[in-house]
């Protein structure tokens, strides 16, 4: 018996096939790390930047603390580095007012959005309507068909009549319209989810007592939960991005972050670092839900897909 | 399962007459109060009396009452069955109040003159913004934008069943890479616009110019030229959008059972053939919800566009939005704006319908 003959080894066909399996996975991970950098790049972009000094910007540095040394630039201009942090700063005034009214403004219209979508979901997903002419089906095809509709119809209507209102640059005003316009995304999210759950549960309830609205609260809303939660983030990043409403329809009292974003781009003396000071402020939030509550979110997204 | 309800509930409900009227009067009563609010500031607003009207909140407040009104007398008059339709009736008024009203004034808009900022107010003017509209070659050059813009959904859509493909295969730190991939969903298109549009892909000291200076281009500018432009603006909505479609083909692909990819292996498909037999003709009917829904969102596109190149060069990448927001801003006309509005509106309903009657015979299944 000698140690150095190997009785069994790989075959040549095994052996291509390993070298195939290995191609293929630094193929697969290769493409993945591409799309990594492509998706997240602008985002470390953005964030460098804030911290680079006119200099560093025209010489293309990308890397803190190795090709430059970062600084306060971007984020003293917004009062928010830690030199300025504790001092009276307009422009860190200005910008919390925007960012307490992006806040209000996402979080009411996308609590409006779920309250009101997820009844009316329920309602759909268990009994037969008729009003009028309008059965079920066209109830639901109602709601869902204001997908279709584009904001541009509906902006300058609005316009007009939020002046007569004297709704225009309210708060209120754009939670409105925003309710309007994520609640299709709502209910097509919820009626899914309600479809999913088996109508017994409420059949046993009643029997035991309960109301309509008593199941409805007690048995049927914390099985739902989940799905309203999903409703819920995804509202709040579509309100919370959301440009050409705000823009047209707020002007000094209720802007919204984005149209603080929007002004600064327009105008010419802004410079970089601050400019993506503002824009990393704006979109952090967002960054932070997105990570944190990924699995809701793909979740919501992925609930019109499968039937 | 046509008729009755999916949650069978036997009610007995003793409404006392009384209890009907009540509710009958209570929903009447508040509308005869909305009416006559309403007549009242028609009556200031034309000039006939004056009652001290600053604007029309009154009448908004009245109708707010009408429809609590209209909630409650449905209880009242129905018992059970009311506080089923609950249920529904509060997004029902809401939607309605909010589209129906401003839709049938918008049409009252669309075929007027009315300047915002002038002090003449409305003018009826026929059909003379539909005769403006048929000579506007902006206008159609925005349509013609729409419809490029949504071809380029195609491409979005293969680049996202890829990414959907690799995030299903077998890999490590899938939920890194997911995480990674939807990040770019979340952000703000404005804020988007200034990160890519306006410093990424500035022409001297952008890292994308760089990029493109790196591998040879002379003098790399993104939006000189119509098509180049339009393309930018292009790959940067899919970089915003193609998550979405991703997560989307992700689900469908994690509903497939893995017993068929697996019986059309033993058949001695490759992986080729597994794909194009097997799994893409099961994911067929999650593929075109996705690119429809996308289209939906695809044909709101203006955000990106006003903020990167308010639609230049020479309209080149315009869309509609973009297009009335800026002849909105420029001469605040709000008629004529309106009216080019609803022409989309109208075309957009007409193409969808289309869309969803094919897509309706492609994934039916054949037999």
């Amino acid at each position: 018996m000698t140690a150095s003959t190997q009785i069994f080894r790989d075959s040549e066909a095994d052996r291509r096939h390993r070298a195939k399996w290995w191609t293929s996975r630094i193929a697969i991970y290769g493409v993945l790390i591409l799309w990594t950098i492509i998706c997240l790049f602008p985002i470390y972009w953005t964030i460098t930047t804030s911290f680079k000094m006119a200099p560093n910007v025209m010489k293309g540095n990308m890397i803190p603390w190795v090709d430059y040394q970062p600084a306060w630039l971007g984020w003293r201009s917004l009062g928010l580095s830690p030199d300025t942090i504790g001092e009276e700063s307009t422009v860190r005034a200005e910008f919390m007012k925007r960012f307490m009214n992006s806040a209000i403004i996402s979080v009411t219209s996308s609590a409006l959005a779920v309250a009101l979508g997820s009844l009316a979901a329920y309602g759909l997903s268990r009994f037969n309507y008729r009003f009028g002419f309008m059965k079920n089906s066209d109830i639901s095809f109602f709601f869902l068909s204001q997908l279709i509709l584009p904001p541009v119809v509906l902006a300058l209507p609005f316009l007009v009549l939020y002046r007569e209102l004297a709704l225009l640059d309210t708060r209120v005003g754009l939670i409105l319209l925003y309710t309007l316009s994520v609640l299709p995304i709502v209910i097509w999210i919820m009626r899914d989810q309600f479809g999913s759950i088996p109508t017994e549960l409420e059949e046993a309830a009643l029997v035991d007592g309960l109301s309509i609205w008593g199941a409805f609260a007690t048995i049927i809303l914390p099985i739902a939960l989940p799905g309203m939660v999903a409703a819920f983030i995804l509202s709040l990043v579509l309100t919370w991005n959301e440009y050409f409403f705000a823009a047209l329809l707020t002007s000094t009292y209720a802007n919204t972050l984005p149209v603080m974003v929007a002004s600064q781009t327009g105008s010419q003396g802004i410079s970089w670092w601050s400019m993506a000071a503002l824009s990393f402020a704006a979109i952090l939030p967002l960054i932070v839900i997105g990570v944190v509550l990924e699995k809701y979110i793909i979740k919501g997204m992925a609930a019109g897909a499968v039937k | 399962m046509s008729n009755g309800d999916l949650l069978h509930v036997v009610t007995n409900d003793n409404i006392s007459d009384r209890r009907k009227l009540f509710g009958r009067a209570l929903i009447w009563g508040t509308a005869a109060l909305t009416l006559i609010v309403a007549v009242l500031q028609t009556m200031q607003v034309t000039g006939r009396a004056e009652f001290g009207f600053t604007d029309w909140r009154p009448t908004l407040y009245a109708f707010c009452t009408w429809t609590v009104a209209l909630c409650w007398g449905q209880v009242l008059i129905n018992g059970e069955h009311g506080k089923r339709t609950l249920f529904v009736l509060p997004a029902a008024i809401f939607v309605a109040a909010l589209t129906i009203f401003p839709l049938l004034f918008g049409l009252v808009i669309a075929f007027s003159d009315w300047n915002l900022s002038s002090p003449t107010g409305r003018q009826f003017n026929g059909l003379d913004n539909i005769r403006q509209m048929w000579t506007d070659p902006f206008y159609w050059n925005a349509l013609w934008n729409m419809v490029l813009y949504s071809l380029a959904i195609l491409v979005e859509y293969a680049i996202a069943f890829g990414l959907a493909l690799l995030l299903n295969a077998q890999i490590r730190a899938r939920k890194f890479f997911r995480v990674a991939f939807l990040l770019p969903l979340m952000l703000s298109p404005v804020a988007v616009s200034w990160m890519i549009g306006k410093s990424m892909m500035e022409a001297r000291y952008g890292p994308l110019a760089r990029l493109a200076r790196f591998f040879g281009v002379e003098n790399p500018s993104f939006f000189s030229s119509p098509e180049i432009a339009r393309a930018t603006i292009m790959i940067m909505d899919a970089w915003t959008y193609i998550p979405f479609m991703m997560i989307m083909i992700l689900a469908g692909l994690q509903a497939i059972p893995k017993e068929l990819n697996e019986a059309a292996k033993v058949d001695g498909a490759n992986g080729w053939r597994n794909f194009w037999e097997v799994t893409f003709p099961l994911m067929l009917p999650v593929s075109i919800t996705a690119i429809l829904i996308r289209i939906i969102f695809k044909l709101k596109l203006a955000d990106i566009v006003i903020n990167v190149t308010s639609g230049g060069p020479g309209g080149a990448t315009d869309t509609v939005t973009s297009f009335i927001f800026r002849e909105y801003r420029e001469r605040s006309n709000v008629g004529y704006g309106t009216l080019l509005a609803f022409v989309y509106l109208v075309i957009i309903v007409i193409a969808m319908t289309l869309l969803m009657k094919l897509a309706d015979r492609w994934t039916r299944p054949r037999t």
